[in-house]
C-alpha cells in the first residue's frame, strides 16, 4: 500500500513537472528573479559577491520551488482536474506530498545551477558537497510545502502569488539573504527567528564557509524538518476543509 | 451485507451548513445491475456520487461498497471504482494517451498491462486517430469518450457515469449508450446519474428518484410505470417528483 501511495506521489510530481515547471514564465520566476536581485546587490558592492553565495542559493530555492507550487493546486481546482487526482486510490497526503515533490525537485534543480555557478565564477570551496547538497534538498522540501500551503489556502491563482509574495519578499531581506540576521536592528530577530529561510541560508552558508551566522546547523535542520512537518500536515488539513465546502 | 449487493447506502445525510443536500438516504446496488439515480436539478445526486467516491465525507449514515466502508476504507474501494463526472476533469495540455497513461499510472496499472489497455480503448472508442492530440484541442464529444475511457483504464467493478451524454450529439451518446449496456454484458456495475429519463428508461434494471435530497422510490422501471399508471418513465417520473402540478401551472400560464 505504502509503496503504491509512493508511486502514485512521483507520477503526479512527474505531471507537475512537465505541465507546469518548465514553462517560461516559471523558469523566469525561478532563475531570472534571483539573478536580477542578486545583481542589484553585487553592482552596489562587487567585494561582498562571495557573502551572498548561500542567500542566493537560498533564494532561489524558494522562489523555484514556490513559483508554480503555489498556484498548481488551486488552478487544478478551477480546471477540476484536482478532482481526478481525488478519485485515484491514493490519500490525500499522498496526493500533496506528489505536489511538494515536484516542487522540491525543481527547487533543487534550479538551485544547483546556482550552486554550479558559484562553484565557477566565486570560486568558493565547499567544506561538504554532500550535505550541502541534503541541505538544498531540505530547503526545497520546507518551501514547496510552503507554497502547497499558499495553493489549498486560497480560491483565486490571484490569491495565491499575493500570499505567497506576502511571505517571500519581506523573507528575502529579514534572513540573512542579503544581510546578515545579525546586522539587523535587534528589533527585527523574532521575525527573522521564525521564518524558515532564515535557517535555510545559515545551513547552506555552514555547508559553503565552514561557519554560520546564528544557530548551530543540527538546530537548523531540527527547524526545517518541523516547519516541513508542520505545514504538510497543516496544508492536508486545509484542504480537507476546503473540500468539504 | 447481502452477498448480491454492491453497494449498500443507509441513512446518507449530507449537510452543508444551513443546506440539507441529503436527507438519511438508504438503497442497495446489486452486483452487475444498470442502477439509474435520477431526480431534477439539485435534487442531489451529484453529491451523493461524491460521497459514494470519497470526494466528500458524508455527515451522517453509512455506505459500503464491496462491504467496505466509504469512511475508512475509502482507498481500497476507489481501486475498484471508475468515475466519469459531469464535468471532463483530464488535462488540456496533455495527449489523449498521455492522460490515458496518467490515470492508469494513478491506479497502479503495470505498464504492460497500460499500453494493451490504452490501445484497447482508444480501438473501442474510436479514438486512435486522435492518440497525440492534446485533449483542449478534441470537440465535447471527443472529450467526453476520453473521460470515459481514462475511467475504465484499471478495469473497474462498478464505473459511476455522472449525466453522461449531456451534451453529446446522437450519434455519439448512442454510442455511449450501446458501450454502457457492453459493460453491463461484462458484468461491471453501473451507478448512472441522467436528466434523459428515456435513456435511463432504455438502459437502467432499477432506478431510485431523489427528490429534495430524499429518495421517493426504488423500483424496475417497468414496476414504477405499472404503479403510476404511466405510458412511460418519464411520465411516471413526473408523477413521483411532484413535477405534474408545476408543469400544469406553467401551462395554465401560457395559455392566459
Amino acid at each position: 500500500m505504502f509503496k503504491e501511495e509512493i508511486k502514485g506521489s512521483l507520477y503526479i510530481a512527474l505531471k507537475d513537472l512537465r505541465m507546469y515547471y518548465f514553462k517560461p514564465p516559471n523558469l523566469s520566476w525561478g532563475i531570472m528573479f534571483p539573478i536580477v536581485m542578486a545583481l542589484a546587490f553585487i553592482l552596489r558592492n562587487p567585494s561582498g559577491v562571495k557573502d551572498l553565495a548561500s542567500g542566493l542559493i537560498a533564494m532561489s530555492i524558494l522562489f523555484a520551488a514556490t513559483s508554480a507550487e503555489a498556484i498548481v493546486i488551486v488552478f487544478e481546482r478551477r480546471t477540476k482536474t484536482f478532482e481526478r487526482l481525488l478519485l485515484a486510490p491514493l490519500s490525500l497526503q499522498a496526493i500533496l506530498f506528489g505536489k511538494v515533490i515536484g516542487g522540491v525537485i525543481f527547487g533543487v534543480l534550479i538551485s544547483s545551477i546556482f550552486l554550479i555557478g558559484s562553484i565557477i565564477f566565486l570560486g568558493i570551496p565547499f567544506s561538504n558537497t554532500i550535505f550541502l547538497f541534503l541541505s538544498l534538498v531540505l530547503s526545497a522540501f520546507v518551501f514547496s510545502v510552503f507554497g502547497t500551503l499558499v495553493s489549498v489556502a486560497v480560491k483565486e491563482i490571484f490569491d495565491a502569488m499575493t500570499l505567497a509574495n506576502f511571505f517571500r519578499f519581506p523573507m528575502i531581506f529579514l534572513c540573512g539573504v542579503f544581510i546578515p540576521v545579525s546586522a539587523l536592528p535587534s528589533f527585527l530577530h523574532p521575525l527573522a527567528y521564525v521564518l524558515p529561510l532564515t535557517y535555510s541560508v545559515d545551513l547552506i552558508q555552514f555547508f559553503i564557509t565552514g561557519s554560520y551566522d546564528l544557530v548551530h546547523p543540527a538546530i537548523s535542520v531540527v527547524v526545517l524538518v518541523f516547519y516541513s512537518i508542520v505545514l504538510f500536515y497543516l496544508a492536508v488539513w486545509v484542504l480537507k476543509r476546503r473540500i468539504e465546502q | 451485507m447481502n452477498k448480491e449487493n454492491i453497494i449498500d447506502v443507509s441513512n446518507l445525510t449530507k449537510q452543508y451548513k444551513d443546506i440539507l443536500a441529503i436527507n438519511h438516504i438508504s438503497f442497495t446496488v446489486k452486483r452487475g445491475e444498470i442502477f439509474g439515480f435520477l431526480g431534477p436539478n439539485g435534487a442531489g445526486k451529484t453529491t451523493t456520487i461524491k460521497m459514494l467516491t470519497g470526494l466528500i465525507q458524508p455527515t451522517e449514515g453509512t455506505a459500503t461498497v464491496h462491504g467496505k466502508d466509504i469512511r475508512t476504507q475509502i482507498v481500497e474501494i476507489k481501486r475498484t471504482m471508475g468515475v466519469v463526472t459531469e464535468e471532463s476533469n483530464l488535462y488540456d495540455e496533455l495527449s489523449v494517451f498521455d492522460n490515458l497513461r496518467f490515470v492508469g499510472q494513478l491506479y497502479g496499472v503495470s505498464r504492460l498491462d497500460l499500453q494493451k489497455q490504452i490501445d484497447e480503448l482508444l480501438n473501442k472508442f474510436d479514438l486512435e486517430s486522435k492518440r497525440d492530440a492534446k485533449f483542449a484541442t478534441l470537440s465535447k464529444g471527443m472529450k467526453r469518450k476520453v473521460t470515459i475511457a481514462a475511467a475504465l483504464i484499471h478495469s473497474p467493478q462498478i464505473v459511476f457515469l455522472d449525466e453522461p451524454t449531456t451534451g453529446l450529439d446522437i450519434l455519439s451518446a448512442r454510442i455511449l449508450r450501446a458501450l454502457i449496456k457492453e459493460l453491463k454484458d461484462l458484468g461491471v456495475t453501473i451507478f448512472l446519474t441522467t436528466h434523459y429519463i428515456e435513456e435511463a428508461e432504455q438502459l437502467c434494471d432499477r432506478v431510485a428518484i431523489l427528490v429534495n435530497g430524499t429518495i421517493k422510490t426504488v423500483d424496475t422501471p417497468k414496476n414504477l410505470i405499472a404503479k403510476t399508471n404511466s405510458k412511460n418513465l418519464e411520465e411516471a417520473f413526473i408523477e413521483i417528483t411532484g413535477l405534474k402540478e408545476e408543469i400544469m401551472l406553467v401551462e395554465k400560464e401560457r395559455e392566459r
